[in-house]
C-alpha cells in the first residue's frame, strides 16, 4: 500500500509545490472540496477554509507553522450530524489527526469520504509570535524551514511542539514528508492506504528514492523529541509536586473555560462544570466562606481543571491549544501532557493510534488493576 | 493531633456496600463513626469530579464501596469505576498529591463485618496521615 513519490519544488517554494498537488486533486475531481489552512488577507495568520475551486488555493498555506485551532473540532462540526457524501480532502498535522481519531471513537465525527492528507510537522508558533514574525517582514514558514535545515531548533516554537514526538502523521491516507527530505528540491508524497494509493495513480510523480535517509532522519528526530519530552515531564513533576505549588500554578485562572472550549477532546455540549450542579444560593457561598474564613472567587477553579483532567486525560493528544487559549498564561500543556502520559501508560493506550482501540474509560478487563480495590 | 477525627465521605453502592453497611448496623457491629455515607445506585455512577469535590472541600478521605468484581447489579459498573479511580489516583500521584486518601473497596451485602473492618482500617490509616492539607488553603 505504501508508495512513495516526489513533488518537485521550484525555486525552493515548498508551499507552492504542495498547493500544486492540492490543485490537482480539485481539478481532477478527486475531491469535491478541500479543508486547508489559508492565509488571511493581512497575511499575518491563517484560518481553516473549505475550498471548492483551485482559485481558493492561491493563499493556501497548509504548512504555516501556527495552530490557531485544532481542526479536529472543525471536522467534528462538519460531520457530526451526517458524514460527507462526496470525497473531501483535509490537510492536517499529526495532533489534529490523532484528535480526530479520538473524536470518531467518541462518536463526534465521521471519517467517511474523508481523504486525510497528513503533513510532517516541524512545529508551530503561538498566534502572537507568528504575527510578530510576519510584522517583522519574515515569512515564518521560510524561517522555520531554514532553521530546521540548519538543525537549529527555534526556541520560540510552542512548548507543545518542542516536546512533541509525533512529527510524522499516522492514520493518514497520504503524507507530505519534509523531515529527512531535501525539501528545497523535492518533497515526499507517500500513500499509506489503498485510497491514498488510488490518488497517487492519477498523478505521474517521479518515484522517491531516499527512503532510507528519510527513515534515519525521522528516527533521530523523534528520539531527540522524546528526550525533550521526558525532560519536561520530570521538570513538571518538580514544579507541581504539592497542593501549594499546584494552587499557585492555577491561582490566576479566571474560569473562562477557554481551555475546555478549544480542547479537541472536550466535546460535551454542556460541560459538567458549567451545569446547574455548580449554581448555588448566595447563602451557600457565605457558609463556605465562614467555615474557612475566606474562599477564592470565582470558586471551584482547581476542581474544574482536575475534573477536566480526569475526564479527558486518557485521550489528551498534547496539542497544547488549551495553553494558547488561556488568557492567564497558565502552563496547561506541560501539566496535561505529563498527567495524560502517565494515565495513558496504565492502559498502554495511545490516543489517536488506532481506531479499533477502545477508549480506556469505556471498557475494562476483568483481571486488571486488582491492587486498586484490594490494597 | 491526638484528637484528630478524620471525616470520610463514602459513596456506597445501593446493592452491595450500602446493604453491607446496613448489615453491620443491624448486627450491632462497632466501627468508627467517621464515615458520612452517600447512597448511590452503582459505584460506576461516581464520577471522579465528585471524589475531587469532596477532597477539595476538605474531606480527609473518600471511600467508594461497590460490589465484588463480577457481581455488579448493572454487570460492569464496578469494573468501570475501578478504571476511573485508577485514572484519578494516577492524576493525583503525578501532581504530587496524596492518592491514599481515596479508597475503593468491594463489600457485598452479606459482608457487614468486612464493611466495619474496612471503615476501621481506613479511619486509622487517615488518623496516621493527619488532616487533609487542602483545608489550609483558601485559594482553591
Amino acid at each position: 500500500m505504501t508508495k512513495e513519490v516526489v513533488i518537485e519544488v521550484k525555486n525552493g517554494k515548498v508551499k507552492e509545490a504542495i498547493n500544486s498537488f492540492l490543485k490537482g486533486l480539485l481539478e481532477k475531481n478527486l475531491v469535491s472540496a478541500l479543508l486547508v489552512s489559508r492565509e488571511v488577507p493581512s497575511k499575518d495568520n491563517v484560518v481553516q477554509s473549505l475550498v471548492t475551486n483551485s482559485h481558493g488555493l492561491k493563499e493556501a498555506n497548509v504548512i504555516a507553522p501556527v495552530l490557531p485551532v485544532n481542526s479536529a473540532r472543525i471536522i467534528s462540526e462538519m460531520t457530526r450530524l451526517s458524514p460527507h457524501k462526496s470525497p473531501v480532502g483535509i490537510v492536517l498535522r499529526s495532533c489534529e489527526i490523532r484528535a480526530l481519531i479520538e473524536l470518531v471513537k467518541l462518536k463526534q465525527a465521521s471519517l467517511d469520504n474523508l481523504l486525510i492528507i497528513g503533513v510532517d510537522c516541524l512545529g508551530t508558533y503561538s498566534v502572537s509570535d507568528y504575527q510578530g514574525l510576519c510584522k517583522q517582514g519574515d515569512s515564518p514558514l521560510d524561517e522555520l524551514l531554514r532553521k530546521f535545515k540548519e538543525e537549529n531548533e527555534d526556541a520560540k516554537l510552542r512548548e507543545a511542539c518542542r516536546v512533541c514526538e509525533y512529527a510524522i502523521p499516522s492514520n493518514a491516507d497520504l503524507v507530505v514528508g519534509l523531515i529527512g527530505v531535501d525539501f528545497e528540491k523535492n518533497i515526499l508524497l507517500e500513500s499509506r492506504t489503498e485510497k491514498g494509493e488510488g490518488i497517487l495513480e492519477k498523478f505521474s510523480f517521479p518515484k522517491f528514492n531516499q527512503s532510507k535517509e528519510r527513515e534515519e532522519s525521522v528516527s533521530k528526530y523523534i528520539d531527540e523529541k522524546i528526550a525533550k519530552r521526558d525532560a519536561l515531564f520530570s521538570q513538571t513533576k518538580k514544579e507541581v509536586g504539592n497542593w501549594e505549588n499546584l494552587l499557585s500554578v492555577f491561582s490566576t485562572c479566571i474560569s473562562c473555560h477557554n481551555c475546555m472550549r478549544v480542547c479537541p477532546i472536550c466535546y460535551c455540549r454542556e460541560c459538567f462544570f458549567k451545569s446547574p450542579t455548580f449554581e448555588f444560593d448566595s447563602e451557600k457561598y457565605l457558609g463556605w466562606a465562614k467555615r474557612k474564613g475566606s474562599i477564592k472567587m470565582p470558586k471551584d477553579t482547581i476542581l474544574f481543571h482536575l475534573g477536566r483532567m480526569s475526564h479527558m486525560a486518557t485521550s489528551c493528544v498534547g496539542c497544547g491549544v488549551c495553553e494558547g487559549a488561556c488568557p492567564s498564561n497558565i502552563p496547561l500543556l506541560r501539566i496535561f501532557k505529563t498527567v495524560g502520559h502517565n494515565v495513558q501508560q496504565i492502559f498502554k493506550y495511545v490516543p489517536g493510534r488506532d481506531l479499533e482501540e477502545p477508549l480506556p474509560l469505556t471498557t475494562f478487563k476483568e483481571d486488571e488493576l486488582q491492587g486498586v480495590g484490594e490494597e | 493531633m491526638a484528637n484528630f477525627e478524620p471525616k470520610i465521605v463514602g459513596f456506597l453502592c445501593n446493592w452491595c456496600t450500602y446493604a453491607g453497611a446496613d448489615l453491620a448496623g443491624t448486627s450491632r457491629m462497632q466501627y468508627p463513626p467517621n464515615i458520612r455515607p452517600i447512597r448511590v445506585m452503582c459505584s460506576g455512577s461516581v464520577d471522579s469530579a465528585y471524589v475531587l469535590r469532596a477532597l477539595l472541600e476538605g474531606a480527609d478521605g473518600v471511600f467508594i464501596g461497590g460490589c465484588h468484581p463480577g457481581d455488579c447489579h448493572y454487570v460492569s459498573g464496578n469494573y468501570k469505576e475501578r478504571r476511573r479511580i485508577t485514572v484519578l489516583k494516577s492524576i493525583l500521584k503525578t501532581l504530587g498529591l496524596d492518592d491514599n486518601r481515596v479508597w475503593i473497596r468491594w463489600v457485598s451485602a452479606s459482608e457487614g463485618k468486612r464493611y466495619a473492618d474496612t471503615i476501621s482500617e481506613m479511619t486509622s490509616h487517615l488518623k496516621k496521615l493527619g488532616p487533609n492539607p487542602i483545608s489550609k488553603y483558601w485559594s482553591l
